[in-house]
């Protein structure tokens, strides 16, 4: 994202009109993330989760090497589409976000806006060590070390690089938790809201979006 | 190039080219659309992006974005042992890891002075080639998803998946092999290993065959890729273009060929080459890349010995020092010349390595300029046709 | 390469010479001739491809010393050019004029280790990093650990061992 798009600037309209727009306010949603309540029949809530854990949609973003273990995942061998687990190509048809594996920091800040834009109830895989702790990267001054202080995490998957059987016993673990209603990522992170963004703009140096973008 | 693109309707509306051979991009005259393509892009190979200008669905202008896989290997392995360094060279290339072990390792042992046995040195051409074999095959289904074929993604991906067992019957482990190591090899090759590994070939074979009848001689994906994203002879020199895109252009350069390493003066190859590159051809020339390789697949496991030496004496690698000096070490892989530029200053410690990635030159430079003028559709074919992977850019 | 080597010393000042194997030469030549020793062996003697354009950091001897490894198609070798130039302050000559990926290369140069080229198109866009205000990563006064230990949350409870003596303690106790 160049700087200068984003400056306050006055541009003609087709017809000759001057306007004046100011990008970061005008083309973004200045609202913030609002916690979603539950339902409040409760077998209704029961069934939602039993919906929502059958049909995950992960979001098409391969941001790290653990991406090329996700091809085997879904072709015949391992065939996740079986258990209901499909490709989306953008985040506002997607609800699982697989982070697969080391983030660096430009990679980050468009994770963090892939993550804003998709719909709640939304749900995020951290795959490899490298989500976890660092991994082996641990020292390098451009990965990320914990990925749960800027996203809320469901599920860690462990290994460098884990299995496409691991990755399926992830999904499952994932479904266990949705079905039991455990699976509130993304009320968590707006009800920690400033506390990740504080966490975000702290690596992010030049931040140039709006707060939450969606 | 530009000739092919044309479209023979009214382009006087259309801009023109100023000295450094760039348009003006006026953006507040509402004619142009910049967007950008990925790094969140299905069809984006890897973790890129493009910002591109658009006119209509035509592309004008064009910037590569790398550094989202940047994680910093050259700096790490200037903190870690020799040794150490195994763990991450591999995971600089993910879709084949053995060029890089080989690298690392043959820059060490030529500092060093190791001879490494010959036992060991056939089982390290056998994994190049099996690493080479299965990153074609992981190709190819991108290529032709990128024309809407999907049905090809999904054999070449079981294809793979085959070879990947045998790499982890070899090394323990399917992606990461780590099977290379300074002054030999791992282990050799377990009881029964080339009958499994017959059968796979086999079985490729005639996946192979029903891919050309699915792939090759389709009409959409000809009509899509003939005369589409041709690289010019004079430009193999000019922007360093090496590997399957350089042959597909006529020249024989194959670094299997020209600077012979490990076993590969004792198979009998020629490198592959086409008349002229365009996306089609390059995918030929991928295409019989891949048939040769699973021909020196076999090769190798009829000439191999069995058994004998598969590590020469090395120092205890915990205090290795390495002599002072500086090499350069090449390989050919998938996508091109592969190679380790390694300075040891005689500590334990490396002082510098340096990777280069074939697709430095091919995603940067050359997409640039083959990208002007191409639809905004054809783009994601254009760039796997080239091969490109980003984490061999950015390191 | 000895003939080549013989002719290119009767008209440049080649500084130092060291045969590393019989297709790769490393030589050193000073920062002014360096552009047109390298274009000299790009029209003349045939290294028509660049295959690398890297910089080692030697801090102790105040030097960079950049590397242009060219490889000559027909005769199937390399050179392996080595300028030293100044740390402080460091520019060099661009040579995009040469190769059209050499402004990818010098890019790379100035992000990671601060050595200006100046005339290179683009060459203070960032490349890889994204709103990086440190010192250039890849020199060596440029402390990694220290800078991720700072800036990235470590998990605690992980143990840093040094792989070194926890090795020697778990695999050679006696040694």
């Amino acid at each position: 994202m160049g700087k200068e798009e984003l400056e306050k600037r006055i541009v003609l309209s087709p017809d000759g009109e001057p306007i004046e727009i100011d990008p970061i306010n005008d083309y973004f949603c200045q609202d913030l993330p609002e916690v979603e309540k539950k339902s409040s029949i409760a077998i209704l809530e029961k069934f939602q989760n039993w919906a929502r854990s059958r049909s995950l949609w992960v979001l098409g973003f391969g941001t790290g090497c653990g991406a090329i273990e996700m091809r085997p995942l879904m072709t015949p061998k391992f065939d996740a589409y079986r258990y209901g687990i499909q490709w989306r190509p953008t985040p506002r048809q997607s609800d699982v976000f697989v982070i697969s594996g080391y983030l660096s920091v430009k990679t980050l800040k468009r994770v963090i806006r892939s993550y804003e834009q998709m719909q709640g109830p939304k749900y995020v895989i951290a795959l490899g060590s490298c989500t976890i702790n660092g991994g082996m990267y641990w020292d390098s001054y451009n990965t990320i070390n914990r990925l749960d202080h800027y996203i809320p995490v469901d599920v860690y998957i462990a290994g460098c690089m884990p299995r496409p059987e691991a990755l399926l016993a992830g999904f499952e673990q994932l479904k266990k938790i949705i079905r039991e209603g455990r699976g509130e990522g993304a009320n968590l992170y707006a009800e920690n809201f400033e506390w990740y963004k504080a966490n975000q703009k702290k690596i992010i140096k030049d931040w140039d979006m709006p707060d939450y973008n969606w | 190039m530009s000739k092919l693109f044309s479209i023979k309707e009214d382009r006087s509306l259309y801009p023109e080219k100023n000295v450094e051979g760039k348009i003006d991009v006026d953006l507040s005259s509402h004619k142009y659309l910049k967007m950008w393509h990925g790094p969140q892009h299905p069809g984006i190979t890897g973790n890129m992006s493009l910002e591109i200008t658009l006119l209509g669905d035509e592309v004008m202008d064009c910037e590569t974005h790398v550094g989202y896989l940047h994680r910093g290997f050259e700096k790490l392995m200037e903190r870690r042992k020799y040794i150490q360094c195994f763990p991450l060279v591999c995971r600089v290339a993910v879709p084949e890891p053995d060029f890089n072990e080989y690298c690392f390792a043959a820059a060490m042992e030529e500092l060093a002075g190791i001879e490494v046995p010959e036992t060991a040195q056939w089982l390290r051409t056998l994994v190049l080639e099996m690493g080479r074999l299965s990153s074609y095959l992981m190709w190819i289904g991108g290529q032709s998803g990128a024309f809407g074929q999907g049905i090809v993604g999904q054999w070449s991906n079981y294809m793979r998946d085959s070879i990947l067992d045998r790499f982890e019957e070899l090394t323990g482990g399917r992606i990461y092999h780590m099977y290379i190591i300074p002054g030999g090899v791992r282990g050799l090759l377990p009881d029964g290993f080339k009958d499994r590994m017959e059968e796979n070939l086999k079985f490729i074979e005639s996946m192979m065959k029903d891919i050309d009848r699915v792939m090759f001689n389709n009409a959409v994906f000809k009509k899509r890729s003939v005369g589409m994203g041709i690289i010019e002879k004079e430009w193999v020199t000019k922007f360093g273009i090496t590997g399957p895109n350089a042959r597909s252009t006529g020249i024989p350069m194959d670094v299997r060929k020209d600077y012979p390493y490990l076993m590969y003066p004792k198979l009998d190859f020629e490198p592959v080459t086409a008349q002229y590159s365009d996306i089609y051809n390059r995918a030929d020339v991928r295409r019989r890349d891949l048939l040769m390789s699973v021909d020196l697949i076999r090769q190798i496991m009829a000439k191999m010995p069995e058994k004998g030496e598969i590590r020469a004496e090395t120092p205890n690698v915990l205090h290795w020092k390495v002599p002072a000096g500086q090499t350069y070490k090449r390989a050919e892989c998938t996508r091109g010349e592969y190679g380790y530029f390694m300075v040891s200053d005689g500590s334990e410690y490396p002082r510098r390595i340096n990777v280069r990635g074939p697709s430095y030159t091919h995603a940067v430079a050359l997409l640039e300029k083959m990208i002007i003028n191409c639809n905004l559709s054809d783009i994601a074919g254009l760039m796997v046709s080239l091969h490109t992977y980003p984490p061999e850019i950015e390191r | 390469m000895k003939e080549l080597i013989d002719r290119l010393k009767t008209s440049y000042t080649v500084e130092d010479y060291i045969q590393q194997r019989s297709d790769l030469a490393h030589i050193t030549v000073s920062k002014e001739t360096a552009v047109d020793f390298i274009s000299h062996l790009q029209r003349v003697e045939g290294y028509k491809h660049l295959v690398i354009l890297t910089a080692v950091d030697w801090i102790e001897d105040g030097k960079f010393q950049l590397t242009y490894l060219l490889n000559n198609p027909e005769m199937k070798n390399d050179i392996n050019v080595k300028v030293f130039i100044e740390r402080e302050n460091a520019t060099m000559e661009s040579i995009h004029h040469l190769w059209e990926q050499a402004r990818t290369y010098q890019r790379e140069l100035k992000e990671m280790f601060g050595i200006d080229f100046p005339g290179s198109p683009g060459v203070d866009k960032p490349f890889i990093l994204e709103g990086w205000h440190d010192l250039p990563p890849y020199r060596r006064d440029f402390d990694t650990k220290k800078y991720s230990e700072e800036t990235y949350f470590p998990r605690p409870g992980r143990e840093k061992n040094d792989p070194a003596t926890y090795m020697k303690q778990k695999l050679y106790p006696n040694e």
